[in-house]
């Protein structure tokens, strides 16, 4: 495995510090070898800024993919909307010799270049490539026997062209990494379907993106789980804050406990729900915390 | 653009009034689609263009219209905001009061690695964010 630089995006180190220790922890049960990487901003987010302007984004982008191979580091990231951003930013600028030199103007006024020279990649897709579900089970110290549904997120799987990690319709990597922690990933309807909180719909239109999170919210609940499990914090975010934006709206109080993969795969390397911080969350489902405080005993 | 599987397959679709087949319809003969509001409902899924039976990059299309509309100073209250957030913090989701404390409870430095931490990188963001003239593009007037 290429050495790695941990790129933080804004939701995790900005509101959801949690799954930024659970990463830590976890990488470095696994001795995957990171180090932070200082001075990186915004990826910036797809949903609006790609929007706005390609050109602002693929620059802003190339920066810090420039960050990373100043340190001949691949970029590891823990967000798909950062993991979009970052993998489509490296492919568009190394295909097009034109782009990359516009971009490279603007890189230029502080000294930078982009050079293609590192790999972007996705923790999910890393630990499933590079360790394996076999690898991962041969570290867990603590099976978890619990029911989880799994949300995979839009842009881990698609754009197909630029992912290429098989079906886009039924995935199974994410599945036989969560499965390796000992959880069993629970069918569901729907559950390819999006949060509801890409594209810029979460901050210009909140209530169309809460009607997409209701719809898999109340499908998961029908499946009867202990928790949901994500790999991005915008779906996160979307998943747990949202349900505190829903019980305001209609009363409804789903209260279904939301972990990133990365404290799922924590609690079976044995840390506890505090070190991970999924005591931190917006649901806090006693009932849950005290079920994964109990693993233990 | 006869099947109708992207309008069909559209998660959005099913609570607003996006329809994505009409929208690119429309876009081929109305610049007035540049002022429609469901150009801006759709969460960029890919369920469309990954099931297209013609191959045709639905959302690719969508992000090109919406990049259209932007720069003829069409865009959301909202959008306008976080792009301000962008260029002020170098994060469309920067810090706050919250979070800070829950890094200390946490074991984590209350301000994280990133330009956060670091004006010079911060200053580096802001400069190539001129540079695209993202400011003026973004900007009230």
């Amino acid at each position: 495995m290429e050495k790695l630089s941990l790129f933080l995006g804004c939701v995790i180190p900005n509101r959801y510090p949690g799954i930024e220790i659970a990463t830590k922890l976890c990488l470095e049960t696994l001795e995957i070898d990171y180090v932070d990487l200082p001075g990186a901003s915004c990826c910036p987010a797809p949903g609006v800024f790609r929007s706005f302007d390609r050109t602002t984004w693929l620059a802003v982008a190339s920066r810090n993919i420039v960050l990373s191979e100043e340190l001949e580091r691949d970029i590891l990231t823990l967000c798909n909307g950062c993991y979009g951003t970052l993998a489509d930013a490296a492919s568009a600028l190394s295909e097009d010799d034109t782009l990359r030199k516009e971009v490279n103007r603007h890189l230029e006024t502080i000294g930078k270049e982009f050079n293609g020279t590192v790999n972007v990649r996705h923790i999910a897709e890393l630990l499933y490539d590079e360790i394996g579900p076999e690898g991962i089970r041969d570290k867990v110290t603590r099976p978890l026997d619990i029911r989880v549904a799994l949300h995979y997120g839009c842009h881990l799987v698609k754009p197909s062209k630029e992912r290429q990690l098989g079906s886009v319709e039924w995935p199974t990597f994410f599945d036989e990494i969560v499965e390796a922690t000992g959880a069993h990933s629970v069918d569901y309807q729907d559950k390819m379907s999006c949060c509801g909180a890409g594209g810029g719909v979460r901050s210009a239109l909140l209530d169309t993106s809460l009607s997409m999170t209701e719809h898999k919210l109340s499908n998961i609940k029908a499946a009867g789980v202990d928790c949901i499990v994500d790999a991005c914090p915008f779906c996160h975010m979307q998943f747990d804050a949202g349900q505190v934006d829903i019980r305001k709206r209609t009363e409804q109080d789903y209260n279904i406990p939301v972990l990133h993969y990365m404290q799922l795969l924590g609690l079976a390397l044995g840390f506890t729900v505090r070190e991970l911080g999924i005591n931190m969350n917006y649901v806090t489902d006693q009932e849950f915390l005290d079920k994964m405080e109990d693993l233990d005993r | 653009m006869k099947y109708g599987v992207c309008s069909g397959s559209c998660p959005s679709g099913r609570y607003t009034s996006l329809n994505v087949r009409r929208l690119l319809r429309r876009a081929r003969r109305d610049p007035g689609v540049l002022r429609d509001d469901t150009l801006w409902m759709c969460t960029t899924c890919y369920n469309c263009q990954e099931r297209c039976p013609r191959g045709i990059n639905i959302v690719d299309a969508i992000l090109k219209l919406r990049t259209i509309a932007v720069h003829e100073g069409i865009m959301h209250d909202s959008h306008r905001k976080v792009s301000a957030l962008l260029i002020e913090h170098g994060h469309a989701v920067p810090i706050n009061e919250e979070t800070m404390k829950k890094r200390k409870d946490i074991g984590l430095e209350p301000l994280p690695p990133t330009v956060h931490s670091y004006p010079k990188a911060l200053e580096e963001v802001q400069t190539i964010l001129r540079s695209c003239g993202f400011d003026e593009l973004v900007s009230e007037d």
